[in-house]
């Protein structure tokens, strides 16, 4: 086991050499910083002196991967790849354009990121596998039928209008919690409650037709004739065999998600006003800040990665049958 | 000196609009050829759900096609030496069409059917003795029930007589259509036109016809009385600057279109290459293939999209020289956009190929192939390609959908398709922040969401039922 998830974490760091590589040249190869400079500067003020002066402000002013005037290891590491783009590996992320440091700002928008993500996600997996089994029992019924008429109306909405529609019933007409806004502490539940709740509802719909045919699937196996043969009951069969059998594909296939919990949302935050990951994201996207969002497309994909070893893990913990050890 | 009364003129988008109406026939052609392939599509023309969303789709792609033929119409030249001169402004077929919504604007804001305005301005009233005094009222509309002229109190009379014009209509055309069909289906099977009529609505014929006529009927009962109204009316309103928005959500059609099909469009040939090669030839073409795939998708889609945007704006801002008009520049951004969404969505087809073929090149006939010394670049073009394509089909209609949702989503991060451009994303971005004003301006924002919903779900319709009829897994289940 050990020997595998080492494996499994050496296959990780070439994935992450690539993915360094495409930041580094969509951010600096497609448009030099030159361009960058002349956009954060505007049009008025460019001037060739302007330009160098942004870059040397920033450490843009290098060359982007051998440095000729260097010598020895200087070389390589006087270089713009190396300063900006090697340095993120060791979660060095550099300044964003308000001068602040960006791997401290991360870790401080976490939790309020967190806060948000992690109930939203375990709400709205219990919410599901209840619907999607309730759909099940009462599988061929009209009940079966409407609800998955209803997942796919529900999964036709944008998410935008389950957002704007909730806010506008639930904090502007009926002023139950404020609109927006987030504090620190206890305190925070009547900023959370609404944002989760969207969240949760807004997810119904692909996830429940999708947990659906899963428990569909496995209600038509063999084991399951089984047990009903042996005088169980429909609630018993469902729940001690059908449940525990379907959580593997659905748990397994969640897993990948939950290191990218630390993201936030991107809609939700920027909406409801929360200081977490996302709208720090979404402020870097519209103010251009291009060291920001290079940072956080790094974390997303070291998250991801981190993600996709999880599922693996996982797999063999609950699956008695799968083995890595070959 | 010339008598052409318009330029066409051909807009990148509209190109690859086109290339895909002709691939799309291309596509059916040579499915139709293939037996399999074949009777997938005869159990969709069977699902009443699918050909019923398909109805409504046809009539989203007929907008989204008017649309896509551009002019630029000729300016009035009085001195008939002179060389024609066109506008700069470049129109479609369908503004052509729906001039009377696109060139009536109004000063701001009025609600739907409104005859005056829905803020209360200072208007000068000349009293009968030649004085002029100023009162604050709802000031009456240029364009809105103009037709009226003072007596407003009409309005309601005129609306219901209208719609009740346009229902009678769309009756009459509703009953009409059905009895030609019943006809055609009797002329063409040799029965009487009873029997036709009654297997027609009990729903025994090869294709689901009944379906296509209801959606058709409650389509035309629906629609026309908007079309007569919409005439002399805002019959969803105006937005901030006066603009029509039944206007608006005309135009979205086609970007969510071009957005939900050119994106799947440019990303096929490289998913489709790509993940045939991985799994026909394997060794180290797989390992380059597969590193590439997982590299690409490793990175959030937002993120990646963000990201590339964000690039995409610098090249836009800094090389303005580029772009003749502003039409131009908007429809290149977004054709870029659906650059950038192909991007981060053909990794997952390319790996559903690259285990599709994996399966494949083991069976039986595929090795007689190759024993037999046939090429391997025949053997993939003939015997792996065609059996590949429900495959490709079916990712081609499942993501339409999750597309045209995202544009709204980017466009209101900011990173969607230029402001200029209406869109669904654009449109919802601009009515946003008019919910917190009192009274609320609601009109714009419901019906954007509810013609978005309603071109979303008839595509998720429409996708589910042609999952079900091509996938071997589920179609003998059904």
């Amino acid at each position: 086991m050990l020997a595998y998830i080492a494996r499994r974490l050496l296959y990780a760091i070439p994935i992450l050499i690539g993915v360094n590589l495409i930041t580094f040249a969509l951010f600096f190869i497609v448009n030099t910083p030159d361009d960058m400079a002349r956009m954060q500067l505007g049009v008025k003020r460019v001037t060739p002196e302007a330009i160098e002066k942004w870059k040397a402000e920033r450490g843009y002013d290098k060359p982007l991967f051998v440095n000729g005037k260097a010598s020895g290891a200087a070389v390589l590491t006087d270089t713009i790849f190396f300063t900006k783009s090697a340095r993120m590996f060791v979660g060095d992320f550099g300044r964003a354009e308000d001068g602040r440091d960006i791997t401290r700002e991360i870790a401080s928008r976490m939790g309020p990121s967190l806060a948000i993500a992690l109930p939203t996600f375990i709400l709205g997996l219990f919410v599901t596998v209840s619907f999607a089994l309730l759909l099940a029992f009462f599988r061929a019924t009209y009940l079966d039928f409407w609800g998955v008429v209803l997942c796919v109306a529900m999964m036709s909405i944008s998410g935008l209008f389950y957002i704007i529609g909730g806010q506008y019933l639930i904090s502007k007409l009926w002023r139950l919690v404020p609109i927006s806004g987030y504090s620190a502490g206890l305190d925070a539940w009547k900023f959370l409650i609404l944002p989760v709740a969207i969240g949760v509802i807004s997810g119904i719909g692909s996830s429940t037709r999708w947990y659906r045919t899963i428990f569909l699937e496995e209600i038509g196996k063999d084991y399951v004739r089984t047990a009903r043969a042996k005088g169980l009951s429909e609630i018993t069969v469902l729940f001690r065999h059908v449940l525990r059998n379907a959580l593997i594909p659905i748990l397994t296939g969640v897993v990948v998600a939950i290191p990218l919990l630390f993201m936030g949302s991107l809609l939700t935050e920027s909406f409801f006003g929360i200081p977490g990951l996302g709208s720090y994201t979404i402020d870097a996207i519209s103010a251009q800040d291009f060291a920001v969002v290079r940072a956080m497309v790094f974390i997303g994909s070291v998250l991801y990665i981190l993600g996709l070893i999880l599922t693996d893990i996982s797999y063999t913990v609950v699956d008695p049958r799968i083995r890595f050890d070959r | 000196m010339t008598f052409t009364l318009v330029l066409p003129v051909l807009l990148w988008s509209d190109m690859l609009v086109w290339l895909l109406v002709l691939a799309g026939f291309v596509l059916g052609a040579l499915s139709w050829r293939n037996l399999p392939l074949r009777a997938a599509w005869r159990r969709v023309g069977r699902s009443r759900p699918g050909m019923a969303s398909a109805t409504v789709l046809v009539v989203f792609v007929l907008i989204g096609l008017l649309d896509s033929l551009h002019y630029r119409p000729r300016l009035e030249n009085r001195d008939p030496s002179q060389p024609a001169a066109y506008a700069i402004e470049v129109l479609s077929v369908l503004d052509a069409m729906a001039s009377p919504l696109r060139a009536r604007n109004e000063k701001t804001y009025s609600e739907p059917l409104a005859t005056r305005a829905y803020a209360k301005e200072s208007i000068e009233v000349r009293e009968a003795d030649g004085r002029v005094s100023t009162t604050r009222d709802f000031p009456r509309l240029k364009f809105g029930g103009a037709h009226l002229g003072e007596s407003e109190e009409k309005r309601d009379a005129d609306v219901l007589k209208r719609v009740l014009a346009a229902e009678a209509l769309a009756l009459i055309v509703v009953v009409l259509a059905s009895l030609g069909g019943a006809c055609l289906l009797a002329h063409r099977q040799g029965v009487s036109a009873r029997q036709a009529w009654s297997s027609l609505w009990k729903g025994e014929t090869e294709f689901a016809w009944n379906a296509v006529l209801v959606t058709l009927g409650v389509l035309l009962l629906a629609w026309l009385p908007v079309l007569a109204l919409c005439v002399d009316y805002h019959v969803f309103g105006t937005d901030k600057v006066g603009q029509d928005v039944f206007y608006q959500i005309l135009k979205s059609v086609r970007t969510a279109l071009v957005i939900g099909l050119v994106t799947t469009l440019v990303t096929l040939p490289v998913a489709i290459m790509l993940g045939i090669l991985a799994g026909y030839f394997r060794g180290w073409v797989d390992d380059v293939i597969q590193y590439l795939y997982t590299t690409l998708s490793s990175i959030p889609g937002v993120l990646l999209i963000a990201a590339a945007v964000l690039m995409m704006q610098v090249i836009i801002d800094t090389h303005p020289q580029w772009f003749a008009t502003a039409a131009e520049r908007a429809d290149l951004r977004l054709l870029a956009l659906c650059f950038i969404l192909g991007l981060t969505s053909w990794t997952g087809l390319c790996r559903l190929l690259r285990g599709e073929t994996l399966k494949l090149r083991e069976l039986e006939y595929i090795q007689a192939a190759q024993a037999f010394g046939v090429a391997d670049l025949r053997i993939l073009l003939r015997h792996i390609l065609p059996n590949l394509m429900h495959i490709v089909i079916i990712a081609l209609v499942m993501d339409f959908s999750g597309l045209v949702l995202a544009e709204a989503v980017l466009s209101y991060i900011g990173i969607g398709v230029d402001p200029t451009m209406i869109s669904f994303g654009t449109m919802i971005n601009n009515a946003r922040m008019e919910l917190a004003r009192e009274p609320m301006v609601w009109w714009s924002l419901i019906s954007t969401f509810a013609f978005m919903f309603a071109l979303v779900l008839a595509a998720n319709l429409l996708a589910d039922a042609m999952r079900d009829a091509f996938d071997p897994r589920l179609a003998g289940a059904s």
